[in-house]
Order: C-alpha cells, then sequence, then structure tokens
C-alpha cells in the first residue's frame, strides 16, 4: 500500500489564520474574496465572486439611484439634541460628534428630491454606519420631512432602510418615531402618493416595526437580515432552534412579506420601471 | 436635569391654566395631577425611577381582566385573528362603558405559572395585533370608541412570530389606528415594552398610571446593550426616563391616571375607579370631535413628537 502524500510543506506555509476581530471591511465575509474600493464601488459594492452585497452608504446609494445631478438634499441642517441627557458609558452627544465626524452625516438618514430613469420622486436614504442607522427624533423628523415632499410635488418616495432599530439614547422619544413615521407615510398615502421600500441589510426592530412595512411595494436585497428581533435575542430569549435563513429576505418572501428580492445590480431599472407604474404623468 | 425638568412641567402647568378651552373639574383634576407630578419630579433619583419599574412589573399589580372585570358592564371576548389563529395573550372584545358600546383590547398577562404560559406573559404574537385590528375595523364601522390597554414586556421574540410577520403587524396596526375615525383612549397600566405597546396605543388620548413603565427598550435589555452588563439595570432604568412624570414631561403621555397609595396592587378596586374615571372624562372630551377632525389631531400629534435642533448653515454647509 502507499504511503500517503506528504502534505507537511502546505500545513507548514499556511497562512496563520486571521486573529482580527474584525476583518477588512472590504474582505468578502462569504467568500474571503479582498478587493479595493474602486473595484467594489464599481460594481455596486457587490461581491463579484459570490455575490454577497456590502453594506452601502447613503451617498454611494444615491449615487447609484438617483440620475447624475438630479438629487438635492433636504433638511440636511437638522441635528439631533439630548432631551435626556442621556449618559452611558459615554455620553450621548459626544457619541453623536463621533459619528459625525466619522460619517459625515447629521444624522443616519438621508433625504431629498431626486430623478431615478428620469422619473421624478422623493428618495429617503438611511446609513447603517451612523450609529448603526438607528432611528431617533431626527431621523423620524426628516421621514416624515420625506413623505411631505412627495406629497407635495405630487412625486413617489423611495425609501431605503438599513437599521438595527430605534436609538435607545432617546429613550421612549425614539419610540415615539415609530407612529410619527406611520402617520408621515398615512398621509402621503392619503394625498394619493405611493411608496416603495426598499430594505437593505440590516432593517429591524423600529424600523421594520414602522414605516419601512407600510410600502406600497416592498422590496429588498438578498441575503438581508429583515427581522423585528435578531437571531441572537431570539436565541438566547426562547432557546429554539432556529432555521438557517432565519430572518433573510430569502424566508421574508417565503413567508409573504415581500414583493421581490432585487439584487443590487438590478436595483435601479427595477425602481424605475416601478416608479412609471405609479407615476401620476400618465393619468 | 430635575431643575430643567421642574421647569418644563412648570411651563406646561402655566400653559394649562392659561388654555381657554380646558376648563371644568376635569382640568382642575389635571392641573392637581400636574402639581402632583411637579412635585414629585423635583426629587426622582435613580433608586426611586426603578421602584417604578418594580411596581410596574408587581406580581400582584392588577392585570387588563382585573380592570376590565370592575370597569365594563355586559362583556364579551372576541376571540381569533379571522386568518391563523387565537392569541391568548392580547384580549379583544366589546362592552358597555358609562352608557354607551366601547371596543376593548388590552395585553394579558398570568397570574399563575400556567396562565403565564398560556398568556405567553403577556407578549404577542402577530395574530394577536391582527386580531386587535379586526376589532378596530369593527368599531369603526359601527362608531364603537375604543379603549386600549398597554401591559406588555414586548411583541413576542420568536422564531414563529417572525415568520408570521412581527414587524409588519406592529406597522399596520398602527396605520389602521391612524385611519380610525371613531375616538381612542389608551392607557399603560403596568408595562409599556416597546414596539409591542405603541402597536395599540397611536391614540387620540394617552393616558398612564403613575407607577407603570413606557420604554423603548426594558432596562436590563439596554444595560446589557450599552453597559455591556444586563447588571447595570438600576443605571440603565434611570437613563432611560421610563416613569410617567418624565414621559409627561416629554410629550408622550397626555396624563398621569393616579393610583392607590402604594400602588395599584394594594387596593384593585380603587385603582379600578381611579381608571374608569380617567377613561370616561378622556372619551367625553373626545366625542365632541368629529371624526375627521379626530384623525387629523391624533396624527399631528404623533407627528409633532421629537426633540431636534437645527444646525447654522455654515455647518451644514461644511459638511458638504
Amino acid at each position: 500500500m502507499a504511503d500517503r502524500i506528504d502534505v507537511s510543506i502546505e500545513h507548514r506555509n499556511l497562512p496563520q489564520p486571521s486573529t482580527n476581530e474584525r476583518p477588512h471591511p472590504n474582505t468578502c465575509p462569504k467568500c474571503g474574496s479582498h478587493y479595493r474600493d474602486d473595484e467594489l464601488a464599481e460594481n455596486f459594492w457587490v461581491c463579484p465572486q459570490c455575490n454577497h452585497h456590502f453594506a452601502v452608504r447613503a451617498r454611494e446609494r444615491i449615487k447609484q439611484l438617483a440620475d447624475e445631478g438630479t438629487f438635492q438634499e433636504e433638511a440636511a441642517e437638522l441635528r439631533s439634541e439630548d432631551p435626556l441627557e442621556f449618559f452611558d458609558l459615554k455620553p450621548y452627544p459626544e457619541r453623536l460628534a463621533a459619528a459625525e465626524v466619522a460619517t459625515g452625516l447629521g444624522d443616519a438618514i438621508v433625504i431629498g428630491r431626486a430623478a431615478v430613469e428620469r422619473v421624478p420622486c422623493e428618495l429617503a436614504v438611511m446609513d447603517f454606519q451612523f450609529m448603526g442607522g438607528s432611528m431617533g427624533s431626527v431621523v423620524g423628523e426628516k421621514f416624515a420631512r420625506a413623505c411631505e415632499s412627495a406629497a407635495e410635488r405630487r412625486v413617489p418616495l423611495v425609501s431605503i432602510t438599513a437599521s438595527g432599530g430605534a436609538r435607545m439614547q432617546e429613550g421612549i422619544l425614539s419610540l415615539m418615531q415609530l407612529p410619527k413615521t406611520v402617520c408621515a407615510v398615512e398621509d402621503l398615502k392619503d394625498s394619493g402618493g405611493a411608496m416603495i421600500s426598499v430594505m437593505a441589510h440590516p432593517t429591524t426592530a423600529g424600523v421594520i416595526a414602522s414605516f419601512a412595512s407600510l410600502g406600497d411595494v416592498i422590496i429588498a436585497e438578498p441575503g438581508s437580515l429583515l427581522a423585528f428581533t435578531g437571531p441572537r435575542v431570539v436565541q438566547q430569549t426562547t432557546r429554539e432552534k432556529l432555521p438557517e435563513d432565519f430572518g433573510l429576505a430569502e424566508s421574508n418572501i417565503r413567508f409573504g412579506h415581500l414583493d421581490a428580492i432585487v439584487g443590487r445590480r438590478d436595483l435601479r431599472p427595477y425602481i424605475g420601471r416601478v416608479l412609471r407604474l405609479f407615476s401620476r404623468d400618465g393619468r | 436635569m430635575a431643575g430643567e425638568a421642574e421647569l418644563h412641567l412648570r411651563d406646561r402647568l402655566g400653559r394649562l391654566k392659561g388654555f381657554g378651552l380646558l376648563r371644568g373639574t376635569r382640568i382642575s383634576g389635571e392641573l392637581a395631577r400636574l402639581q402632583r407630578q411637579l412635585e414629585k419630579i423635583s426629587e426622582a433619583s435613580d433608586e426611586e425611577i426603578w421602584q417604578h419599574i418594580e411596581l410596574a412589573r408587581h406580581p400582584d399589580r392588577p392585570y387588563t381582566l382585573d380592570y376590565v372585570e370592575r370597569i365594563f358592564e355586559d362583556f364579551i371576548e372576541l376571540h381569533g385573528d379571522r386568518a391563523r389563529a387565537e392569541d391568548p395573550a392580547m384580549i379583544t372584545g366589546l362592552a358597555r362603558f358609562a352608557d354607551r358600546t366601547v371596543a376593548f383590547m388590552g395585553h394579558q398577562k398570568g397570574r399563575d405559572t400556567h396562565e403565564r404560559i398560556r398568556r405567553n406573559y403577556g407578549m404577542t404574537y402577530p395574530e394577536g395585533y391582527r386580531k386587535a385590528m379586526r376589532v378596530m375595523d369593527l368599531a369603526e364601522r359601527h362608531r364603537f370608541p375604543i379603549i386600549s390597554l398597554i401591559d406588555t414586556p414586548g411583541a413576542y421574540p420568536g422564531v414563529a412570530a417572525e415568520q408570521h410577520g412581527q414587524g409588519g403587524a406592529i406597522a399596520r396596526s398602527q396605520a389602521l389606528m391612524s385611519r380610525l375615525t371613531i375616538p381612542i383612549v389608551a392607557c399603560i397600566i403596568g408595562e409599556g415594552g416597546s414596539g409591542g405597546a405603541i402597536a395599540t396605543a397611536l391614540a387620540d388620548r394617552v393616558l398612564m398610571q403613575e407607577n407603570a413603565m413606557y420604554t423603548v427598550i426594558s432596562p436590563e435589555g439596554c444595560a446589557a446593550i450599552l453597559w455591556r452588563d444586563a447588571g447595570e439595570k438600576v443605571k440603565a432604568a434611570a437613563a432611560l426616563k421610563p416613569d410617567a412624570a418624565n414621559c409627561l414631561q416629554l410629550g408622550v403621555i397626555d396624563a398621569v391616571v393616579p393610583e392607590p397609595a402604594g400602588g395599584a396592587h394594594t387596593d384593585p378596586d380603587e385603582a379600578a375607579r381611579l381608571l374608569g374615571e380617567a377613561l370616561q372624562s378622556s372619551l367625553e372630551d373626545l366625542q365632541k370631535v368629529k371624526g375627521e377632525e379626530l384623525k387629523r389631531r391624533r396624527r399631528a400629534r404623533f407627528r409633532s413628537l421629537g426633540v431636534f435642533a437645527t444646525a447654522t448653515p455654515e455647518v451644514a454647509a461644511a459638511r458638504k
């Protein structure tokens, strides 16, 4: 019988397993491929190898979707206050300042008028990098203003969400942003307006339990976590065995909570098509 | 902080006193209540806020059905969401209250272990909210005012609940409440736990019992995330300010319903009488308002909630 092939040399030269807790943001968490910024940007921040959808910053997302030069930001001047004088390990204003410096954004949402495939609309785009995309008073107010701007101009609203939920540092006022945004969407709908909700990874807790679930058409990006309660908390609280696709877009569409799962590369033409269907010019 | 809170409350008190529309005994009751809150807020410490939490979760605290049997007549319970299941964590029904028929909904916890499990500790599945929505539709059609009692640690965080659309159910329940043209009065009678609570609390009048709590996340959950130690729950509770006085000051609730000294559990009959009185006076106020106007005001009320600042144009421009 032949001896086994000696593989010790391969083992000897194996790279050390990464000890980094946080791998490089441009390393695909699914397949391990690594890219330069420009490679990913060119590819809509989708892994060309395995189709993993990386997180997209709000401004980048607007660049991907809006016709060039059409985006006019609204309510950029709004900033969070600290109504509870909230202090955990750091004071809330310090966290806000750090987030603003790190992201260049005033809060976790950017709103404004735009056109997608030449159809005028209103965009409301969340940014997960700003305190986990959490919804406090500013996010609620800006989203409500986006609804009002859409209603006033008689154009559809396109909302793109990425959020861990309500912003704890604003206590009960952050919970009140759920009914606030719900009322804003209902006012928009009463005016005859339409809302297209795009859920990106992750859309959870307070945001999925309010405006994100109220789109006339609800679509999601592949692989995104869309859940009221995330898998870790469900596991800890209930000790249930979680299905492999727990809370993912693919599970949500099977259970009837989504109209479509649309890959990011197809998102712009898809939104364009939906906007044309809801456009009030032809009526 | 207490100093500033006091100022806010004094300001509110001043405005209430000067508000011509608000008159009569009920308003003086409101003033007395605000006054009492004012006295309380000036001295609330971390431990005192924690005491409210303990009272809100007290095992003997009256639950929804304890109030139903004391406040209503001719109560019939309505079961099932007409689609998939019956959720015993949410009670819905019709009853006579102050000479009119009202529609009713409220979370129900259990008193003993067996019932706690059956009621899922007052944690609703999407089916519970859908049952409430079905009863809201029924109420709208028959012009029955709605009374909604809130007492839940939160919506149930389980696999099936997610699969059945917990987030969407909470969103749609709120959306439906924002469309109704009948008076809605909600009262937080124990735990007002986050999304599970707000799902049935988008009301014209939001009341809160003196020792109830209303919060975006449980103090334990908040401590685990922000302090990385669930043991810091007392600190987290103080930071979240979930007590009635703070909720009133922030404009989240409209009035505080007093409880018997020592908490509602010391005298459930008296607690029910006080709650019934508050519900009745709120309903009477609301029934003077036309349906479409009610809906408009309800939405405006929630649209106005939140505190934010406007950065100077230079700051905004520098960022771009």
